[in-house]
């Protein structure tokens, strides 16, 4: 239902309805009916039922609000019917209550409570209780407006494994009692962290795709971007936050660059700066500068000002290598990654030149975490290359061609190795 | 509120490693009142070495006794504790403080209500009484 063309103007107006609204409706129903499962059948019951309704009726003024009630009722005669759900008749009360207060007033939920509900859903699909998978299809699923089908396509996996992954874990969010609320203070700093590297794992799977002939998942890229979005409008007051809208929208802005039209995945340095989105662009550096306004520097920051500074310079050549490399150096103090050396390491050899750069890379080619990580042995390669270690270069081509799952990438590391003279 | 039991998975060391351990008494005896006094401690228990265990299978009508735990792992069950908790990260709160979660591992499991052990009975097609639940719990 996320995409797609619709013929009668119905049709188009339950798909945004349920773009739009799903989420919002889904977040309070939760809390109100007690239930994850029950909450998502009552409001998957309810989208079924608009078309109809709607068809007959015209479409509501206040979709939203349509929306809302008959979710509730349906919650109501579920619940009237499935004696397996706890506190079943505390429920059934408490949504009575509300139906009845429904019919006197419209409903005008302030918005602070649904910021509230929004942040405790976000919460609740991204706790580390459940399993990073389950958390980034869960996610997907209610957060974004994505199927089961869509997610189960975008992560390689069969459709039913998607399904009883997702199910699984609203099953256990039911019987292990996970809370659907905002952690408190002293866990919010970890908690947030934990959901951050949930939104950023779904854009690196869309933008990365680590698998696969496509080399831009494109909906998933777009989830993330939407995700990081709405976590600015949920909690602006954390710098981390506008820290990673602002990287997330940096990379995506490059996205139209990243491939050419025959399909092959082209090089930051050789990608056609024209072709870059300057309105993302312009919108990631604003949100850059308002993370750093808020003084909390950190991880996600460090990259989208390192993404800024190579997106800024007007050519490739004339990147501002040094000033990356320091802030590589910054971001590994914050978080020791071996991979984060390499990047280091690279931006290095770029600013100092490829032997500074050798003398960072060659500790890491003993590192057993790195070992099957193909950009290094592809930037041991570029670097061997430039150091006019023709024989050397090959190896490492060859090494990271023989790592690479990615066709369009393979196909650029061969390029590269057949250029070596 | 929700009933959690924690099992506490620790590796069976060498004597003098052991001596160490039974040393950190007073640690355990602080977290138990500390549990006891917040209403959250339902009851805790200390397990002998899978040493003493003995287990016994059914099968065939044949009752089959064996020297030894269900099965040999590196970590042991060594104790459990039940607890009364508000939800699972409170559960989650309580089961990181257990001293033994520093070199065991502490699995928190909930507790299926004798109430919801019979709705899932029913579900599946069993014939029960609501009377049923007092004989459950």
């Amino acid at each position: 239902m996320s995409g797609g063309v619709h013929a009668d103007p119905v049709s188009a107006a339950v798909a945004r309805a349920f773009r739009e609204e799903r989420a919002i409706v889904l977040a309070t129903l939760i809390r109100q009916a007690g239930d994850f499962q029950l909450a998502e059948d009552a409001v998957q019951d309810a989208f079924e039922a608009a078309v109809t309704a709607w068809r007959r009726d015209g479409v509501p003024a206040n979709p939203g609000a349509w929306i809302t009630t008959a979710a509730r009722r349906r919650a109501i005669d579920r619940l009237r019917r499935d004696r397996s759900v706890a506190d079943r008749a505390e429920r059934l009360a408490e949504l009575t209550r509300l139906e009845a207060q429904d019919e006197e007033e419209l409903p005008m939920d302030d918005e602070s409570s649904i910021v509230d509900d929004r942040l405790r859903l976000i919460f609740t699909c991204c706790h580390p209780a459940l399993d990073m998978s389950a958390r980034v299809a869960l996610t997907l699923r209610t957060l974004g407006g994505m199927t089961t089908g869509e997610i189960a396509r975008a992560f390689l996996v069969a459709e039913p494994t998607m399904g009883k992954r997702i199910v699984r874990a609203k099953r256990k969010i039911a019987d292990a009692h996970i809370p659907y609320r905002v952690p408190a203070d002293d866990e919010l700093p970890d908690r947030l962290g934990g959901v951050l590297r949930v939104v950023y794992l779904i854009f690196n799977e869309g933008y990365a795709a680590t698998e696969g002939d496509q080399l831009v998942r494109r909906e998933l890229c777009e989830e993330a971007v939407r995700l990081g979005e709405l976590l600015c409008r949920l909690m602006p007051d954390d710098a981390e936050v506008w820290g990673l809208s602002a990287l997330m929208l940096l990379h995506d802005a490059r996205r139209p660059a990243r491939v050419d039209p025959s399909g092959r995945y082209v090089a930051l340095d050789e990608q056609d700066r024209s072709l870059w989105d300057r309105g993302r662009i312009g919108e990631g550096l604003a949100r850059l500068e308002r993370a750093v306004r808020l003084r909390r520097p950190g991880e996600y920051q460090l990259q989208a000002a390192i993404t800024a500074l190579q997106i800024q310079a007007p050519h490739a050549d004339a990147t501002d290598w040094a000033q990356i490399a320091e802030l590589y150096g910054a971001l590994v103090m914050l978080n020791p990654s071996p991979v984060i050396e390499l990047n280091r390491a690279v931006a290095v050899g770029l600013a100092d030149g490829h032997a500074a750069g050798l003398a960072l890379l060659e500790p890491l080619l003993g590192d057993s975490t790195l070992e099957h990580y193909q950009p290094l042995h592809a930037a041991h390669a570029e670097l061997l290359s430039r150091a006019g270690d023709a024989a050397g270069a090959a190896r490492a081509y060859k090494r990271a061609i023989a790592l690479s799952s990615n066709a369009v990438e393979r196909a650029e590391l061969e390029r590269r190795l057949s250029a070596l003279r | 509120m929700a009933q959690y039991m924690l099992l506490v998975y620790q590796p069976e060391v060498d004597p003098a490693e052991q001596a160490e351990r039974e040393r950190e008494m007073p640690m355990f005896v602080d977290l138990h009142r500390s549990l006891r006094e917040a209403g959250l401690l339902v009851g805790v228990q200390r397990l002998h070495s899978t040493e003493s265990a003995t287990s016994v299978r059914v099968r065939g009508g044949e009752t089959e006794i064996t020297d030894g735990p269900f099965a040999i792992t590196k970590e042991v069950l060594a104790g459990y504790y039940i607890l009364d908790c508000a939800d699972l990260d409170e559960a989650l709160k309580q089961a990181a403080r257990v001293p033994a979660a520093r070199y065991g591992t502490v699995e928190v499991r909930p507790i299926m209500s004798a109430e919801e052990w019979l709705n899932v009975s029913r579900e599946a097609g069993a014939d029960l009484p609501d009377e049923a639940v007092k004989d459950m719990a």
